[in-house]
């Protein structure tokens, strides 16, 4: 498979912190591929390098193949790149249908808009509350509404900050199911989680990040069964 | 899941005329009223107002022409603040420059042909460009919050300020002298060239049913922009601005372009007060004039269009009032209504009242 994601030597550092220590890192196209380390590890500061959010001090990052690192968030997002932030990124005084529609308005007009709106809203069991102004929803409620606006118009590369934070065990599963459907049709995903039950049962590939650098990647056995990472984060893990 | 192929359903769609999508935009999520009753309570309105020039005498009617040239103002600070999110502070130095503006080219060329016409044309385009450079400074240089306040005011002061001190003969553009802080008289009203005889719209009826008639245009315009797709980004950036570049929205872009618009419909504010009184000053700039705009607004309900037209009319009309039968007492007057409007309905006054009847509405039918 060719990489969809490539990162290339990606250093940043803030003051005396470094938070990506010459990271190389590549995402074939069709992955589904989970980030773990602990706390302070660089794992949202990674995401945010490759949205765009922050520029790295040095190295770079590839997307289908072109050179991404000097546009803007919006430029990587217009070429294939869709985000679900940990805490719900979503206009609260906007109604669930209005969030829907901003969301895929960009890419989608009139009827495919509609149409599209419409499945979104089944797809995240919102549709009694179309109308119902998106703060009001519950939290679990939140994260989906996120999830839909996320993958409505099936993004090329689907980034998840912890997708299932706040959600109840039913709900995380469920989430796993949709992330397995979303990658079946052919989606590529980079998730950040902390619940290694979700992260067994979705991810191909696992990458540990510490101290702003790669520890280890493998499969999900590998990963359980490296004596580093139960070390420092599994067996001894803070969060 | 069932996600829709876009492609497919986007060549199946019926693609609907621009005249049908436009109309279907008069109502939506960001506007407030809608249905049959709506309509007919402004239709109404409108009709109260084309009524108004035969029972008032015709200083009265140029009068309340006068409270309608604000109202461009208004509606365009609620697209730059209560849409867009961003309070300007300043949206009298576009006022002012088009009034300039339109006395400038005016006073030189003068009122033949239908030249006053192409002059506010002219004046609002200026403003509109003068807007949007200060718009590109300050969303591309990411400022944002109060600071753009802070800025669009300095703005508006420094221009106050500069016109202030025109007083000399020196300071003329062609045959027109700036006057400094008396400010620039004589320019030639509003003309239309008519089959026999130009049409001069002097402050009376004639003028009053211009300005409805752009009155009525500008608003059901900005509700059909603000139901459209640029509208529920515009609010969707006021609400969570990262949120929404990280759908693929250049939010600078949208806030810039609002921000334009806004400074055009205060221009257009500026070049018809200059026509109507034929007089601009520097004062229309300075820090009393700058605060009003935000009061009217705020009063009658920044974050809806309806809302913010009748309020603004509303508080013209209790301010000059106030000014007749209590002018030392008017600003203050003003200053207390906004601090009621900021602790009891932050949401606008007007706003309240729509949606109590709205309440009561429903009530009836149920």
């Amino acid at each position: 498979m060719t990489a969809l994601l490539e990162v290339v030597g990606l250093r940043k550092a803030f003051g005396g912190v470094t938070v990506a220590d010459g990271i190389d890192f590549q995402l074939p196209t069709g992955a589904m591929h989970c980030l773990i380390g602990p706390n302070g590890a660089g794992k949202s500061s990674f995401f945010r390098l490759i949205l765009g959010e922050h520029a790295p001090d040095a190295g770079t990052i590839y997307f289908a193949g072109e050179e991404i690192v000097a546009l803007r968030s919006f430029e990587r997002i217009r070429r294939g790149i869709s985000v679900k932030f940990q805490v719900p990124g979503i206009f609260k005084e906007l109604s669930v249908r209005q969030n829907l529609e901003v969301a895929f308005q960009y890419h989608l007009h009139g009827h495919s808009l509609a149409g599209t709106v419409k499945a979104m809203l089944e797809f995240a069991n919102l549709d009694g509350e179309a109308a119902t102004p998106a703060g009001a929803l519950s939290h679990g409620q939140q994260q989906w509404l996120e999830i839909a606006m996320a993958v409505g118009v099936e993004p090329r590369l689907l980034l998840l900050d912890e997708p299932t934070a706040g959600m109840s065990p039913d709900e995380t599963r469920k989430t796993g199911e949709m992330l397995h459907d979303l990658n079946g049709r052919g989606i590529t995903i980079l998730a950040v989680e902390h619940d290694m039950a979700f992260v067994e049962q979705i991810a191909h590939r696992v990458t540990v990040l510490h101290f702003g650098s790669i520890f280890a990647e493998g499969s999900i056995a590998e990963i359980i069964d490296h004596p580093g990472v139960q070390e420092i984060y599994l067996g001894a893990s803070d969060e | 899941m069932n996600v829709t192929d876009t492609g497919a359903r986007a060549a199946e769609a019926p693609r609907r005329s621009f005249l049908r999508r436009s109309i279907a935009h008069l109502e939506g999520p960001q506007t407030m009223g809608s249905g049959g009753a709506f309509w007919v309570v402004i239709g109404l309105a409108v009709l109260a107002a084309a009524l108004y020039p035969a029972f008032a005498d015709a200083w009265t009617v140029g009068n309340a022409a006068y409270f309608m040239v604000w109202t461009f103002m208004a509606m365009g600070l609620s697209l730059i603040w209560g849409y867009a999110g961003a309070l300007s502070f300043g949206q009298t130095a576009f006022f002012g420059l088009a009034g300039y503006a339109y006395g400038v080219l005016t006073i030189n060329i003068g009122s033949a042909y239908g030249f006053t016409i192409i002059a506010l044309l002219l004046s609002v385009g200026l403003a509109g460009i003068f807007a949007l450079v200060i718009g590109y400074f300050m969303f591309y240089g990411r400022i944002s919050g109060v600071f753009v306040g802070i800025v669009t005011l300095s703005v508006t002061l420094v221009f106050e300020t500069f016109m202030a001190q025109t007083a000399g003969p020196q300071w003329r553009i062609g045959s027109a002298r700036l006057n400094g802080f008396n400010g620039m008289s004589g320019m030639p009203p509003l003309t239309i060239p008519w089959p026999g005889g130009e049409l001069v719209l002097y402050p009376g009826p004639s003028l009053y049913y211009v300005l409805l008639a752009l009155v009525v245009i500008c608003y059901l315009g900005l509700r059909i922009l603000l139901n459209s797709g640029f509208g529920n980004v515009l609010v969707a950036i006021r609400e969570n601005p990262h949120r929404a570049e990280m759908l693929g929205y250049d939010i600078r872009l949208y806030q810039m372009l609002a921000f334009g618009l806004g400074g055009a419909l205060a221009g257009l504010s500026g070049a018809l007060y200059t026509a109507w009184g034929q007089y601009i000053t520097p004062s229309s700039m300075g820090l009393t004039s700058a605060a009003l705009p935000i009061i009217w607004v705020a009063v009658g309900g920044r974050r809806d269009i309806t809302a913010t037209l009748f309020g603004t009319l509303l508080v013209l009309t209790v301010f000059q009032t106030l000014t007749i039968y209590g002018s030392q007492y008017a600003l203050v007057a003003m200053g207390a209504l906004l601090l009621v409007t900021v602790l009891v309905a932050p949401q606008g006054l007007v706003v309240l009242a729509m949606k109590g009847i709205g309440k009561l509405v429903g009530r009836g039918r149920s």
